[in-house]
């Protein structure tokens, strides 16, 4: 078996005589003998570290590695600048708590303060926490900062990833907020129907920009519905898009919320992702989690600590703004390398690459009978329609190494480009669906 | 200095190649029209950078690191290893089943791990972190009772010396929070607890050993109780280091329980996450479970659980951390579980014993992974408080127990050595405690000015929150 345990037998009886016992059954007296586990745990015996490699690498070898995605939906495979590998296995970040002794860890203060200076850049809002756990949490949590006593329910667009309209479920199922879903027209929110269901018991209105189809949503519009209904905007976007996009401070969002996988973290079977919160001054004491601020030491130098801590559980316990404790640090640091890897330009660049591509593949799919959905822009994800079932299409893709886009239904497949996609990959992509389809 | 103030118009790393496509812009409206102010640098200074950064962090790996309830063990490279695997980090989680056999074997065989030594039936590890869990396993105690019509039950009892995250994940999941007193052992107080449970008694969030490093004796006639009134009962499986291969919460009577994997199962803590919080139940809870469970055939499925509470997150939690974990559990086996808890445990008592001459503990004579210890007679007798000893303990390259909990416990160090350390680390850890003790009786003064050899000293926390300043401010 392995053991981490550094001392020997014999040291371990010398430490328990020290102590003051002669066995170490004595330690354990307090547990009643009719709770105790009787016999062996029903597991395997231990392994030496070249048996558990083996094992490790044969279960990783299950998997199918697709050298070529064009899948997103929720996650998405961007290029990972090598630095922020190499950052991230520092063991000095790796191996620490959260850093409540700021004496020793100004290090990964700083960084989180960095991170949330991103995040507000980024998003053009005021305030960022240090992270939540993704971005389907992200926008449960920034959904509950707008409820008051008055206002306990939150209209949401159809048209939002499920799984984010599902967590945000959960979560309103606990809180005790209404959730009320706001039907698509055409594949964005419809604006009539949000006109008509907002009221003076809406918290908020929650849209995701670009959407889950990949439309720009009519971001200023539905903005001003909510703020005239007197609820707050909360906004789900896409990091990589505000390389270009409006950001939600130019439309008007009182919170920002998005999945921050894009920036820096693999695909990693849906984890660890991260969470990004940013909100204007005025909500910035409603912010769940943890937030570093800067200050001063006694000799007047410029120092981090975690601040506002009167919103959190472990100082306000039932009262608490919510229950989280652990986030994303490590993550929030891979973001902070990556956006600082790339660059303005480069982000710039990666988002201008993942909207060409994805409008080059869109029309190249258009003009063998996989009609695009969307009608007005998109950024990198859109909808097409098509006679060949969509099974068919993804299994014609799938052997040749390439994992298509995800099957919405029968026939309509939601498609994703990043700069990780060539147009040689794109161009085999119509080859394949051309014999597909026999022409 | 920050990597802002370092950044320098027209500097940058090359990272992307040209497009190979034609070039689509969006119409102005959509654009936006604020710079984006993010650090133009050189890869070699961005790398100098974080090295930087890193020189001033402090992790398990960096010295003695005694974080009372956070489990700081060693962090073994072999889970590291295996969760840098590509047949783990390059699969999208929304891959056709066939094609991530490998990713739900993990699952299923953590899964199988977990339960065996938790004495539950069933696992998802969709919750992201400890408290994620709590909110979880709350979610599925309140299902239960909604799905029997039981509406009366609108509180759960959480004793006074829990973890703050309980009484705030319970009011998430919609309940009332009730604290139970601890009697002078600082246990449950069970004829308390009989008076507060009742019909609308949820049920109960229990650790045990509790926050003091005490066992609770009176375990099956706490659960016993919550049984009686209807209610179920939840483990925190924070303190799970101490007791994992010698009794399981499930034999202790708990319906629900949650685990940390980054304190008891090995896997870093990043700096504050990610972590990942399993949920586990007895069968009677297993169909209220979120997300997905892992079923074998002849091959792995996910199959959604019959009235399955929803979704916590996306996708199926952090993979990469169960992996971590999963690595751990193989690696120790059926032996190495109780023989980490053991030496947890004996490390503990060995430095309760070190320190009770000048330390005496709260509560106890013995202690399981953990212990308490008051500074309040000290404090009164030179000034010297909880913080300035952990202030001290810095200048001495040990990171500090845990401060000011439990909140019975005046002026408490709460310390949790773990199993990985060996006898020297704990000796000389003592010869520091005692040297700051003599250090507070002499000069006492001088350790109100610790810590002196950290890269900032004491840093002003009030102004900090009377006047935030959350982010760098750009020059525009």
């Amino acid at each position: 078996m392995g053991s981490y345990v550094p001392n020997t037998e014999k040291e371990r009886q010398e430490m328990l005589q020290a102590a003051g016992y002669s066995d170490m059954k004595e330690l354990f007296a307090d547990i009643p003998e009719e709770v105790r586990l009787k016999g062996e745990l029903e597991i395997p015996e231990g392994m030496p570290e070249l048996s558990v490699r083996r094992e490790m690498e044969k279960i990783a070898g299950k998997n199918q590695i697709f050298q070529t995605i064009f899948r997103g939906a929720g996650a998405y495979r961007h290029y990972i600048p090598a630095a922020v590998k190499s950052i991230t296995s520092k063991e000095n970040f790796v191996t620490a708590y959260t850093p409540y002794q700021a004496e020793i860890s100004q290090g990964i203060l700083q960084s989180i303060f960095e991170y949330q200076t991103m995040i507000c850049d980024l998003t053009g809002m005021d305030a960022s926490n240090a992270s939540v756990y993704d971005g389907a949490s992200a926008a449960a949590e920034g959904i509950a900062m707008c409820r008051d006593r008055k206002r306990q329910k939150v209209l949401i667009s159809q048209t939002v990833s499920p799984y984010v309209i599902r967590t945000v479920k959960t979560y309103c199922h606990g809180n005790g907020m209404q959730v009320e879903l706001i039907p698509e027209q055409d594949g964005r929110t419809d604006k009539e129907v949000l006109k008509d269901r907002i009221d003076a018991e809406t918290a908020c209105v929650y849209i995701q920009h670009p959407n889950y189809y990949g439309n720009l949503e009519d971001a200023e519009e539905i903005g001003k519905i909510a703020h005239e209904g007197g609820a707050k905007y909360v906004m789900g976007v896409n990091p990589i898009s505000l390389g270009i996009l409006k950001t939600p401070a130019e439309y008007g969002a009182d919170v920002a919320v998005g999945e921050g996988q894009p920036m820096g973290l693999s695909l990693a079977f849906g984890g660890p992702y991260i969470g990004f919160m940013a909100c204007t001054d005025k909500m910035m004491r409603k912010l769940p989690g943890r937030i570093v601020g800067q200050t001063k030491d006694k000799n007047g130098k410029r120092g981090y600590v975690l601040t506002l801590q009167a919103r959190e559980q472990h100082i306000r316990r039932e009262k608490a703004s919510s229950n989280i404790c652990s986030n994303q640090a490590l993550c929030a640091l891979a973001v902070t390398v990556y956006l600082a890897s790339m660059g303005p330009e480069g982000l710039k660049e990666a988002a201008t690459q993942c909207i060409s591509k994805a409008h080059y593949l869109a029309e190249e799919l258009n003009k063998i009978g996989y009609r695009t959905e969307n009608q007005g822009n998109f950024f990198h994800e859109f909808v097409t329609q098509s006679k060949v079932p969509a099974g068919e299409t993804l299994k014609a893709l799938e052997e040749h190494g390439i994992l298509g886009g995800y099957p919405l239904d029968e026939h309509r497949i939601l498609w994703c480009c990043t700069e990780m996609n060539t147009k040689e990959e794109m161009d085999e992509v119509i080859r394949i669906l051309k014999e597909v389809q026999g022409c | 200095m920050l990597i802002f103030e370092k950044s320098r118009p027209g500097r940058g790393c090359s990272m992307l190649p040209k497009c190979d496509v034609e070039e689509i812009m969006l119409p102005q409206a959509d654009q936006r029209q604020k710079a984006l102010h993010l650090p133009e640098i050189a890869e070699g200074d961005l790398s100098r950078h974080y090295s930087e950064l890193a020189r001033k962090s402090h992790g398990v790996n960096d010295g003695f690191y005694p974080l009372g309830s956070c489990t700081m063990k060693y962090n073994p490279k072999i889970n590291e290893a295996a969760a840098a695997l590509p047949g783990f980090t390059e699969i999208h989680p929304l891959q056709p089943e066939h094609t991530v056999q490998g990713c739900l074997e993990v699952l299923h065989k953590a899964e199988k791990y977990l339960c065996a030594i938790t004495g539950m039936d069933r696992m998802v590890f969709q919750p992201a972190a400890g408290a994620h869990g709590e909110f979880t396993g709350l979610l599925l105690i309140r299902a239960y009772h909604e799905s029997r019509g039981d509406t009366r039950r609108t509180k759960i009892l959480v004793p006074d010396s829990a973890h703050g995250t309980n009484p705030a994940s319970a009011v998430m999941a919609g309940y009332k929070m009730v604290s139970v007193p601890s009697d002078e052992d600082g246990c449950v107080d069970l004829e308390k607890l009989k008076e507060e449970a009742d019909e609308e008694t949820a049920g109960i969030m229990l650790t045990n050993p509790n926050t003091l490093g005490i066992f609770e004796k009176h375990i099956l006639e706490i659960t016993e109780v919550i049984h009686g009134c209807g209610g179920l009962c939840y483990y925190d499986g924070a303190n799970l280091n101490a007791v994992m291969g010698t009794v399981r919460p499930g034999d202790m009577g708990f319906d629900v329980v949650h685990l940390n994997l980054h304190k008891t199962f090995s896997t870093p803590h990043g700096g504050g996450g990610p972590g990942s919080g399993p949920v586990g139940c007895k069968e009677l809870l297993a169909e209220f479970l979120p997300s997905v469970l892992v079923e074998k055939e002849d091959h792995y499925y996910m199959k959604k659980p019959e009235h399955g509470i929803g979704e916590m997150k996306s996708f199926y939690g952090n993979f990469l951390v169960v992996v971590r974990a999963l690595s751990y559990l193989m690696t120790l086996g059926k032996e190495g579980i109780p023989e980490a808890s053991r030496n947890a445990v004996l490390n503990a008592n060995y430095m309760m014993h070190g320190l009770k001459d000048i330390f005496p503990a709260a509560y106890g004579k013995s202690c399981m992974h953990e212990f308490v210890v008051s500074l309040s007679e000290l404090k009164k007798k030179t000034g010297i408080s909880a913080l300035d000893i952990a202030k001290g303990l810095l200048d001495n390259g040990i990171h500090p127990p845990t401060m000011y909990f439990p909140l019975i416990v005046d002026e408490a160090l709460m310390i949790e050595p773990t199993e990985t350390e060996s006898r020297e680390t704990l000796d000389e850890a003592l010869e520091v405690f005692h040297s700051l003790y003599r250090q507070a009786l002499e000069d006492p003064d001088s350790l109100h000015q610790a810590p002196v050899t950290t890269p900032v000293t004491r840093l002003d926390e009030v102004e900090a929150a009377r006047h935030p300043v959350l982010r760098w401010h750009f020059e525009e």
